[in-house]
């Protein structure tokens, strides 16, 4: 963006070389060095430590804040670290992102290996004291719901099912909508209209009553994996549209172009000039905006299964997991219960928002017509 | 409904594209129509028996039968509901309580929605214009920056999350607001008895909840127009006579750099109005969403399908008078760019 590469003179640029004007404008490192970084970075593992084990018996409404101040100083912290390491032009933000995103689907594939406390069997879990607080050095790192099931152990397995959901919706959507996309935008005419008022249709309907009225005809999902494929299709009625016209869009774009022109010249076939020509350049944008719809499509599964309408507990979903904590009494005596996988999902959410805004911005050509 | 943005539009092609838009208007609400009536022919096993569960008498079985016309064919059917819609605006009636009429239930809901998404729209562009201002003037400063990591992790809050939250903070320990309690504007529908004051008081939990997303749109895209107009050289024309910055901002600027936005917000009324059915469960609002979910969890399909007809018709019919507006307010766009 432009915004990006405005360029200040240094207010005494008068008496300065040519090099120094550049040195100068160069960005610098943060202030402290490595080891102010790690400072920072200390002090706020000392705070969010304090806030999660020792504050346990402080109201909420103290620790909540110290917690997300810990969290904000961590990140300085690693900030300064990595720019004074990797120089000043380092995106740890990004970084940061990716980081999560990798540990969260390591953790989501691995899940099974991992030594959680009983997450899915209330039988097994029954004997325990139900609604423990998170307590990062207890059997319940991040506290325990109502069945005493523990809550980092759902969270793992309830990305399983929630990002598996979105990807599964994704990947039909690329595929289908970029066929549907490359035939509207290169043949045009009538193919595209019909094409074009079959997407504005099912755009036209509020995405959410769309999904739970198909949902409400195919019936449920009762297991996890079944809840993936048969959740995944279902958002991908309303995924594909989206796609088609972003496909479409940027066929139309591609298709005057001269090495378009000069494969027809040459005898190209339609279908050569479909897949070998257009296709690869349409794809950068598709996928790079796929991120961003598996975002949408992680908080449209969330809310379907927060509304009662998708797996049910005690197999967790991030929705069904906070509407367990929905309730008024529960949130009110116990926030952890929505709250813990409620920071998963945000933070899952908001990696794959950056990560898609990093893929736009590099792929993006001037925000075409969609 | 862009399907025609890139034809060149002369003066005298303004109306003809108008023309098309609206024709091609009719498909669409036929398709989605058809969608919503079919449902219940999808639905596995008898609808009728669906909607009675198990214990019910032959009599309600037949009545039910009767009202979804289950034993005319599916288009005949289909013909029938449709010219009653169209002709008569009649929508049926309520399959569980058969003394109400469909377009009653919803007569009496919309207005909710109405209302909730001309306030959300309207606070988030209260709060988003300023931000964005502030935020392209100080490009790429301290304030922009913190302005747009902010922006991100709202948009990045899904709606289940940040009504919770609010409701953690504003109700339930500090007891402002109440929690999850609608009070109509009007109980009776007459003017004269306003429950303004409580009203109010519901609707600003719900509000924030919309907007928290809202916002974080409106100052991305407003930002962005404003800080691409600001380098345009009657800017800097009249940064060189000595106008203020309040001058550059809000004549200058302002009004070359809204037409995105403007069509964003009416896009965004069009898209609240139906898409609010995770604020209407948080905070029991009764609006048109909530009626529908919960309708379709008691197959109660007149509902189901009115409530979604309505909605589309509301959502395509803003859209397209966004479009006209749009051509009428861009010069660029009349004279075809």
């Amino acid at each position: 963006m432009a915004a990006e590469t405005i360029v200040r003179l240094p207010s005494d640029s008068s008496n300065m070389t040519v090099d120094e004007v550049f040195a100068s404008l160069a960005p610098k490192p943060p202030r402290g060095g490595v080891i102010g970084g790690a400072g920072l970075l200390l002090a706020a593992i000392v705070a969010v430590y304090l806030s999660l084990a020792t504050l346990g018996d402080l109201p909420g409404i103290v620790k909540v804040p110290f917690f997300l101040v810990g969290v904000y100083v961590a990140i300085r912290g690693i900030d300064t670290i990595c720019k004074n390491v990797k120089g000043p032009g380092f995106d740890t933000g990004l970084w940061l992102c990716v980081t999560w995103l990798g540990l969260l689907g390591l953790a989501a594939i691995f899940a099974d290996f991992l030594p959680f406390t009983e997450h899915v069997n209330t039988v097994k879990s029954i004997a325990e004291p139900g609604n423990a607080r998170p307590d990062l050095f207890s059997r319940h790192p991040l506290g325990s719901n109502n069945f005493s099931l523990d809550l980092l152990g759902q969270s793992v397995y309830a990305a399983r099912v929630s990002v598996g959901t979105a990807l599964m919706a994704v990947t039909v959507a690329v595929v289908l909508g970029s066929i549907i996309g490359l035939a509207a935008g290169y043949f045009r005419g009538w193919l595209d209209i019909a094409i074009g008022v079959f997407t504005d249709s099912i755009l036209s309907v509020p995405a959410l009553l769309l999904l739970i009225a198909v949902v409400t005809v195919i019936g449920k999902p009762k297991a996890p994996f079944e809840s993936v494929w048969k959740m995944g299709l279902t958002l991908a009625i309303v995924a594909v549209p989206t796609m088609a016209r972003l496909a479409r869009a940027n066929t139309m774009v591609f298709a005057q172009r001269e090495f378009v022109l000069a494969a027809r010249s040459m005898g190209a076939s339609n279908r050569r000039i479909i897949f070998r020509e257009i296709a690869p350049n349409v794809a950068l944008p598709v996928l790079s905006y796929s991120f961003i719809i598996i975002a949408t499509l992680i908080v449209a599964e969330g809310s379907l299964s927060f509304l009662g309408i998708g797996l049910k507990q005690p197999n967790p979903t991030w929705g069904n997991m906070i509407a367990e904590g929905q309730v008024s009494n529960v949130l009110r005596k116990y926030p952890h219960i929505a709250l813990v996988p409620g920071f998963v999902m945000f933070l899952t959410v908001f990696s794959f928002n950056r990560v898609g805004e990093k893929f736009r911005s590099l792929w993006d050509q001037r925000e075409a017509k969609i | 409904m862009s399907l025609f943005r890139d034809a060149s539009l002369g003066d005298g092609q303004l109306l003809r594209t108008i023309g098309i838009k609206i024709l091609l208007l009719i498909p669409v609400l036929i398709i989605v129509s058809f969608g919503t009536f079919v449902l219940v022919d999808l639905v596995p096993g008898d609808p009728a028996q669906q909607v009675l569960g198990p214990n019910s008498t032959a009599d309600e079985y037949e009545r039910i039968r009767l009202e979804l016309g289950l034993d005319t064919p599916l288009l005949e059917r289909y013909w029938d509901w449709g010219t009653k819609v169209v002709v008569h605006g009649d929508l049926g009636k309520n399959l569980i309580n058969p003394r109400v009429d469909v377009s009653d239930t919803l007569q009496r809901s919309f207005p909710i929605n109405l209302e909730l998404a001309f306030a959300s729209i309207g606070v988030s562009l209260l709060l988003a214009v300023p931000a964005a201002m502030a935020s392209a003037y100080f490009a790429g400063r301290r304030l922009d920056r913190s302005l747009s990591v902010t922006a991100f992790g709202m948009i990045s809050v899904p709606p289940f999350l940040s009504g919770l939250i609010l409701i953690l903070i504003f109700a339930l320990s500090l007891g402002w607001l109440p929690d999850s309690q609608w009070t109509r504007l009007t109980n009776n529908g007459s003017w004269t008895d306003l429950n303004l004051v409580e009203n109010i008081k519901s609707l600003v939990l719900p509000v924030l909840t919309i907007s928290i997303n809202e916002i974080a749109v409106f100052l991305r895209l407003l930002r962005g127009d404003l800080i691409g107009t600001l380098q345009e050289d009657f800017v800097l024309a009249a940064k060189a006579k000595g106008m203020p910055t309040r001058h550059l901002m809000l004549r200058e600027a302002m009004r070359p750099s809204s037409f995105s936005l403007i069509t964003l917000a009416g896009v965004s009324v069009g898209r609240v109005i139906g898409g609010t059915v995770i604020v209407e469960r948080i905070f029991s609002i009764p609006g048109v969403g909530k009626q529908v979910v919960e309708a379709a969890t008691k197959s109660d399909y007149p509902i189901v399908q009115g409530g979604v007809l309505v909605l589309a018709i509301f959502y395509v019919a803003i859209n397209m008078g966004i479009d006209i507006l749009y051509g009428f307010l861009d010069p660029r766009i009349r004279r075809g760019r």
